[in-house]
C-alpha cells in the first residue's frame, strides 16, 4: 500500500499544477495529429531539466496519460488516427459523429480510457513482478507467431469481404518492405529518396484515413450545402456512464487486451487497440453492427489503448529496459537526473517512484474530466460546412505529416497513399488492415530472421518455432483465428455482388 | 576563471577568423536544426538533448539548438538526407556515431563517407562490452572462448545491428580469439540486445557500457570485458580485451559528436569547432551527463580528423575480409 502513503505528494501545489498542465497539454498535443505520445513526451523533456526528478516525471507521466486518449478526439472527430493506437477508434467512432453522435462517441472513449486506464496503473502497482517474467518470456518466435496472430485479425477487420481484407493486408505487408531492412540493411524497393527511410506508419495512417474523406468531401462541391447540417446531439454525461457500464464485455476484453499486450516490448501500444478491437466484435452479440457506429467498438478500442500505459512500464521499471519508443523517452527523463530505473528503484527513490505512479492514476482521472468537458465543446466539430472541413482536415493532415520528421518526403507518402486508398475505398476495400500490414509485416520479418539466426546457431529452425508452451498456444490461436474466420465467411456469405458494391457507392454520403 | 579564458579566445577566433570573411560575422541568427540518426529516447538522442541544451547561452552559440530525429535502418536513413539533402549554411548540424557511419559507407550502398561530412567536436566516447547474464556460468571472456570453441558457431550473442560498433567489436573478438560466433543483430537496437541477453534467448551479447552499467546495477547481467584500450572509470573492475589476452583496440568505441554538411562556410565551420568544445564543458552539461551514467569525452575539430582518418584505415581492413 505504498501508493496511499506517498499519494499526498501528488497534491502539493506545484506538483498539482504540473500534473494540470500535463494533462491539458497531454490532451491537446494528442488531439493534434502526427504528435504521437512519444514525440510529446520527448517535447517536454527539455522543460524537467528545470524540475525536481519528482516533478518532472509528474509531468511526463500525466502527458503520456492524455495524450493517449487525446488520440480519440481527432480519429472520432476527423477520422484521422494520431498514433497507430487510435486506428480503431476511427471504425466506429468517426462514423457515429458523422451521425451526429460525436458527443457520445468523446464521453464513451475518455471514459474507457479512464477505467481502461486505471486498471493498467493498479496492474503496474501490484503485479509488477510478476508482470516483468512475462514481458521477458517473449523471444523471437513468440513474437513473430504473434505477427502473425495479427496477420489473422487482418481478414475480418472492417472489409466488405475476407479476401479484399486480405487483399489490402497485402498491400499493407508490401509496402512495409519498402526501405533499408532493418537487419541487414539491404536496401528494398527505393525508387525515390522520400521512401528511402520506409513507409512512415504516421504519415502512412494521415493519409489513409484522412485523405479518402477529404476527396469525398471536395467531390460533393458546393450544391448539397444545405442538405449537409447535421444535428448535434446533446448526450448528457449519466447516459454515457450508463452505457459504458452496460457495455461489460466490451470493457472487459478492451481493458484485458490491452493490458497483457501493452506487456510485449516492442508490439504493445500500436496494436492494442486493432486486436481488441476485432475480439470484442467476435465476441459480442451485435458483431453485424461493429463498423456502423457501434458503441462497442469505441469502448473496446479506447480501453485498450489506454490499458497498454501501466503495463508498458513494466520492463522500464524493473528491468531498466525500455519496452516502447515512449518508455525509452522516459527513461532519459529518469537518467537525466541520476535515478537508474530497476527492482531496487521503489526502494532507493520510493518518493520519486511512487509519486510517479501516483500521478498516472490521478492523471487518468483528470484526464477523464476534462475529456467529458471537450466532449461537450468539440462535438459541433460535425456542424461545420463540408468545404470548410476539408480545407481544415487537409491543412492538419499536411501538418501532421510534416511535423513528424520535419520531411516534406512524408508528406509526399501520405498524399500518394491517400489518393491510392480513395480509389481502393471505391472498391471495397479498406484501411485498417492495409496499416495493420504496415505495421506487422515488419515484426514478422524481423523476428523470424533474428529467430532463424539464433536457431541455425542452435536447436535448428523447425525446433526453435514449433517446441514451447508458449509457441504452441500463439499456433492454436492463430489456427482458431483463421478457421472463425472461415466459419463466418461460409455461414454468412459475406460475398459482395457488384449489385452490393454499385449499391453500397451509391450509399456514400 | 577558465571558462572566462574559454570566453575570451572564442571572441578573439570570432573576431580575427571570421569577423572580416564574408558575411558571416553575425552567424548565428537563427535558431539552428541538429539532426539524430537515431529515434528519441535513445542513447544517442538522449546525450545530443543535453550537450546542446546549453547552446541558448550567451556565451555559447546564443541560439538554441533543437533535435530532430531521423532514425531508421541504423542510422543510414538520417545520414543520406545529412549528405544530400541537408542545407549547407551552418543551421543544420548533425550528430556522428563512430565507427557506425564510416564502416556503413566501407560496405556501401549509401551516399556518404567521411569525405562528405566536415566534424565539428566530439563530446562523447561509450565503449562497447561483452555482457552475460546473472545467472550464466561463463564468467570471464575465457570461459565465453573456450565455449566457442567447443562449439563453433554455436555461441549466440547479440547486438544493435550490422555495420554499428556493436559488430565491429564481434568482429574483432572473432579475429582476435581466431573463433567462429554466431552474432545476432538485433533490430529494436541495444535495447533489445540487451532484452535478449536478460531474457536469456543468446548466451551473451555486446552493448554499450552506459546501457550494461546500468542493468548490472539492476542486478540483470555480468560485464566481461571492456573493448578499449583502458579500464573505463564507470566499470574499474572490469578488465580490458586486451587484459585477457585478446589483441583488441578502441575501434568499436562508440564516438558521438557533432558534424555539418561538406560545403558549410569555413567561418562558420571555424566559429562552431571553436564554440561547441566550450559548450560541452559546461558543469551543468557534464553534471547531468554524469548522472545519466554517460561516458564523455571532448574532442576538438583537428582531434576528430585525425580520429576519423584512423578509424577509416581500421575499419577497411577488418571489413575487408567480410
Amino acid at each position: 500500500m505504498d501508493f496511499l502513503f506517498y499519494l499526498d505528494d501528488v497534491f502539493t501545489p506545484i506538483n498539482f499544477g504540473l500534473l494540470l498542465l500535463g494533462t491539458i497539454g497531454g490532451l491537446i498535443l494528442g488531439a493534434t495529429p502526427g504528435l504521437s505520445p512519444t514525440m510529446a513526451v520527448a517535447l517536454l523533456i527539455p522543460f524537467t531539466f528545470q524540475l525536481e526528478p519528482q516533478q518532472g516525471l509528474i509531468l511526463l507521466g500525466a502527458a503520456y496519460t492524455s495524450t493517449v486518449a487525446g488520440g480519440a478526439v481527432s480519429a472520432i472527430l476527423l477520422k484521422i488516427p494520431g498514433a497507430p493506437a487510435n486506428i480503431a477508434t476511427t471504425l466506429d467512432g468517426h462514423t457515429m459523429a458523422t451521425k451526429g453522435e460525436g458527443a457520445k462517441a468523446l464521453q464513451l472513449s475518455f471514459l474507457a480510457s479512464a477505467v481502461g486506464g486505471l486498471f493498467g496503473v493498479f496492474l503496474l502497482i501490484f503485479l509488477t513482478p510478476v508482470l516483468a517474467q512475462w514481458a521477458l518470456a517473449f523471444g523471437p518466435s513468440h513474437l513473430f507467431w504473434l505477427a502473425i496472430l495479427g496477420v489473422t485479425v487482418i481478414g475480418t477487420l472492417d472489409s466488405s469481404s475476407v479476401v479484399k481484407g486480405l487483399l489490402s493486408g497485402c498491400i499493407g505487408l508490401w509496402l512495409a518492405t519498402i526501405g533499408f531492412d532493418d537487419i541487414m540493411g539491404a536496401q528494398r524497393f527505393i525508387f525515390h529518396p522520400a521512401v528511402s527511410g520506409g513507409i512512415n506508419v504516421i504519415p502512412a495512417l494521415i493519409g489513409l484515413f484522412a485523405i479518402p474523406q477529404v476527396i469525398t468531401m471536395f467531390t460533393k462541391g458546393r450544391h448539397k450545402a444545405e442538405a449537409e447540417v447535421i444535428e448535434v446531439k446533446r448526450h448528457p454525461i449519466r447516459l454515457a456512464i450508463l452505457e459504458v457500464a452496460r457495455r461489460k464485455t466490451a470493457l472487459a476484453i478492451g481493458t484485458l487486451t490491452g493490458s497483457i499486450i501493452g506487456l510485449i516490448p516492442g508490439v504493445g501500444g500500436q496494436i492494442a487497440g486493432l486486436v481488441a478491437y476485432d475480439q470484442a466484435k467476435k465476441f459480442s452479440k451485435e458483431s453485424e453492427k461493429f463498423g456502423t457506429g457501434h458503441s462497442e467498438g469505441v469502448i473496446a478500442a479506447e480501453s485498450a489503448n489506454n490499458a497498454m500505459v501501466g503495463p508498458s512500464l513494466v520492463p522500464l521499471l524493473t528491468l531498466s529496459i525500455p519496452g516502447s519508443p515512449t518508455a525509452a523517452v522516459l527513461l532519459g527523463g529518469l537518467l537525466i537526473h541520476g535515478i537508474f530505473p530497476g527492482p531496487d528503484l521503489f526502494i532507493n527513490y520510493p518518493q520519486v517512484a511512487w509519486t510517479f505512479i501516483d500521478s498516472m492514476l490521478i492523471g487518468q482521472l483528470l484526464m477523464c474530466i476534462f475529456g467529458l468537458y471537450i466532449a461537450g465543446l468539440a462535438a459541433s466539430v460535425a456542424r461545420v460546412p463540408h468545404a470548410v472541413m476539408a480545407a481544415v482536415v487537409l491543412g492538419l493532415a499536411v501538418f501532421g505529416s510534416y511535423s513528424v520528421q520535419n520531411s516534406m518526403g512524408d508528406v509526399y507518402v501520405m498524399a500518394s497513399l491517400g489518393l491510392a486508398m480513395y480509389f481502393l475505398e471505391r472498391f471495397g476495400f479498406s484501411a485498417a488492415p492495409l496499416v495493420l500490414g504496415l505495421i506487422l509485416g515488419p515484426i514478422a520479418e524481423a523476428n523470424f530472421i533474428q529467430g532463424s539466426m539464433i536457431a541455425n546457431a542452435t536447436v535448428g529452425v523447425g525446433s526453435y518455432f514449433f517446441t514451447g508452451w508458449l509457441n504452441w498456444l500463439l499456433i492454436v490461436i492463430v489456427l482458431a483465428s483463421v478457421s472463425y474466420s472461415v466459419w463466418m465467411e461460409i455461414a454468412q456469405r459475406r460475398y459482395t455482388t457488384k449489385d452490393d458494391a454499385v449499391a453500397k457507392e451509391e450509399a456514400l454520403p | 576563471m577558465k571558462k572566462w579564458i574559454a570566453g575570451a579566445v572564442m571572441a578573439l577566433a570570432t573576431m580575427s577568423g571570421s569577423a572580416y570573411a564574408d558575411g558571416h560575422e553575425a552567424y548565428p541568427e537563427r535558431p539552428i536544426l541538429m539532426m539524430v540518426s537515431y529515434g528519441a529516447g535513445g542513447a544517442t538522442d538522449f546525450q545530443a538533448r543535453i550537450v546542446t541544451m546549453t547552446a541558448g547561452n550567451e556565451d555559447a552559440l546564443g541560439m538554441p539548438i533543437a533535435i530532430v530525429n531521423r532514425p531508421g535502418a541504423g542510422g543510414r536513413v538520417g545520414w543520406n538526407w545529412f549528405a544530400t539533402e541537408a542545407e549547407a549554411d551552418g543551421y543544420t548540424l548533425g550528430a556522428y556515431n563512430i565507427p557506425h557511419f564510416i564502416a556503413q559507407s566501407i560496405e556501401g550502398g549509401v551516399s556518404y563517407s567521411t569525405d562528405d561530412f566536415e566534424p565539428i567536436a566530439n563530446w562523447g566516447a561509450d565503449p562497447a562490452v561483452f555482457v552475460v547474464g546473472a545467472d550464466s556460468d561463463f564468467n570471464s571472456m575465457e570461459d565465453v572462448v573456450t565455449y566457442a570453441k567447443e562449439n563453433p558457431g554455436g555461441l549466440t550473442f547479440s547486438g544493435a545491428g550490422l555495420f554499428v560498433g556493436h559488430h565491429i567489436a564481434a568482429l574483432q573478438l572473432e579475429k582476435a580469439a581466431g573463433v567462429k560466433l554466431a552474432y545476432i543483430p538485433n533490430n529494436a537496437g541495444g535495447a533489445g540486445a540487451m532484452r535478449a541477453v536478460i531474457a536469456g534467448e543468446v548466451l551473451g551479447g555486446v552493448n554499450n557500457l552506459s546501457d550494461a552499467f546500468r542493468a548490472q546495477a539492476a542486478g540483470n547481467v555480468k560485464i566481461l570485458g571492456v573493448f578499449d584500450l583502458e579500464r573505463n572509470s564507470f566499470l574499474p573492475d572490469v578488465p580490458t580485451m586486451k587484459e585477457q589476452g585478446f589483441d583488441i583496440d578502441n575501434a568499436s568505441v562508440n564516438f558521438r559528436g557533432v558534424m555539418v554538411p561538406k560545403g558549410t562556410p569555413q567561418p562558420i565551420i571555424d566559429k562552431l569547432a571553436a564554440t561547441v568544445p566550450t559548450m560541452f564543458e559546461n558543469s551543468r552539461v557534464q553534471s547531468r551527463m554524469e548522472a545519466g551514467g554517460s561516458p564523455m569525452h571532448i574532442m576538438t575539430r583537428d582531434e576528430v580528423l585525425e580520429m576519423w582518418a584512423a578509424r577509416q584505415e581500421t575499419l577497411e581492413a577488418l571489413l575487408a575480409g567480410l
